[in-house]
């Protein structure tokens, strides 16, 4: 078994342009850093990225953005980035908007074999158009597809030459499920350690799922609004 | 006189209830916590993954691990639980979180909510609040009675793109609270010193007024 790979660089190998990729990551909190430095320098283009959020104008996905390296943005909220709303404003940029559960739910779906599911998320809104609405137990609920990626980025905080994951806090967030649903995943994780050396009991992304690991160098882990209270 | 921010969310906060789950959205819903009740146990839930949202955090122990559904920095209590987003909404879809309170730009007299954009305007995505208003129990919308023109956001049906149909069921404004029945708004409460013909008057939507309406007691 050999899925540790140097960096981030090496870990990024095989992507193409016009692939699709998921990016784990809530706002900059569990952003896989370092593979979306090595993709800008990689200068891969025609991407599809799904992800919750673009990041911001200098760093995360708005750094992609800012290259023009992604062609489709599939999110649930683009809120902190004025390049991103200037691509979408001038149609340089496709964007599929999706409620941020079913987001997360399609992305688990992709990767537990589930190729579509009904969810209540949107119905009577414009993310019904052109979807098939079903009545269970007198609500009405829309078909929503399963998500894959060719590749999906992760980023953890602790993992092991076996590929087995723990996030902290909540960087969790979308790298648990987004791992699943990954042709190749990647994992960037800040402490890679032997394999045995995690406790199998608090894994929470198992290494079946994981192709590629490797230890994140120099992490920024920026944070978009410090908000404190008086002591 | 009206409310501000804080008295709504003051009288926001006379809804909870010992033990329950509760998800606040951003702007005024956030305050609700400030003001629960002493000695009742209510757990705030943020969509990003964390059941026990404490305080923001001491100026040099931010955490960048550690953010809000707003991405703010915050804590967790003791008794917190992490969790991925897909568990996240498992437990808004499934019923689990017992009170949503969120903002809103209009509510419609059956109870619909448009919350999110405004065409060519703001356009920045619904976040988790079309799945928060598909899925709550109990759906408490906080927001001012009027824009900042003046015009009512209580309506006969919403003019922007909706967030969710039907699912609104009581109001919180700095006028008023508002109930969504049947036969359209019911007006419950007044905020101290403000009249009911004041609030009719703001209300563009059919509104019942039955009886004395007794002013807020915060």
């Amino acid at each position: 078994m050999k899925k540790v790979v140097k960096d981030a660089l090496e870990a990024i190998r095989g992507i193409g342009d016009n692939m699709t990729l998921m990016l784990g990551g809530f706002g900059l909190s569990g952003i896989p850093e370092n593979c979306i430095n090595a993709l800008v320098e990689s200068n891969v283009t025609g991407l599809t990225c799904i992800s919750n959020n673009a990041g911001v104008d200098d760093f995360g996905l708005g750094l992609l953005l800012k290259k023009r390296q992604i062609k489709k943005m599939i999110a649930s909220y683009v809120g902190e980035n004025a390049e991103f709303e200037r691509q979408l404003l001038s149609g340089e940029l496709e964007v599929e908007l999706i409620p941020q559960g079913t987001l997360a739910e399609r992305c688990r779906a992709g990767g537990a074999g589930i190729p579509a599911f009904y969810v209540p998320a949107g119905y009577g809104t414009e993310v019904a158009d052109g979807k098939e609405v079903r009545e269970f137990n007198g609500k009405k609920y829309l078909l929503e597809h399963a998500l894959t990626a060719d590749f999906a980025i992760v980023k953890a905080w602790k993992g092991d030459t076996h590929g087995n994951l723990i996030y902290r806090h909540t960087a969790n967030n979308f790298n648990q499920p987004m791992a699943t649903a990954g042709k190749i995943t990647i994992a960037e994780v800040e402490e890679l350690v032997p394999a045995g050396t995690l406790d199998p009991n608090q894994i929470h992304t198992p290494g079946v799922f994981v192709q590629r690991i490797f230890q994140a160098q120099n992490l920024e882990k920026r944070i978009e609004f410090i908000t404190t209270r008086e002591a | 006189m009206a409310l501000d921010k804080n008295g709504i969310a003051r009288r926001i906060a006379q809804e909870l209830q010992d033990g329950f789950y509760v998800n606040l959205g951003i702007g005024i819903p956030t305050l609700v916590a400030n003001y629960i009740p002493d000695g009742m146990q209510v757990v705030l839930q943020s969509e990003n993954g964390l059941l026990g949202i404490g305080p923001y955090p001491l100026k040099g122990e931010e955490d960048a691990d550690l953010i809000n559904a707003g991405k703010q920095t915050i804590t967790y209590t003791q008794g917190a639980a992490f969790f991925d987003s897909a568990t996240s909404f498992a437990m808004i879809r499934g019923g689990h979180i017992d009170l949503t309170v969120l903002g809103a730009f209009e509510v419609a007299e059956n109870g619909d909510i448009a919350s999110w954009k405004i065409p060519q305007k703001l356009v920045k995505g619904m976040g988790g609040a079309m799945d928060l208003v598909a899925s709550a129990k109990n759906i408490i919308v906080a927001m001012t009675h009027t824009d900042r023109a003046g015009n009512s956001k209580l309506l006969p049906s919403c003019t922007l793109p909706l967030t969710g149909v039907g699912c609104v069921k009581k109001i919180v404004t700095d006028l008023a609270v508002v109930e969504i029945t049947d036969k359209g708004f019911k007006l419950i409460e007044r905020a101290p010193g403000v009249d009911v013909e004041e609030i009719v008057a703001k209300t563009a939507g059919q509104l019942i007024v039955e009886g004395e309406i007794p002013e807020m007691k915060l």
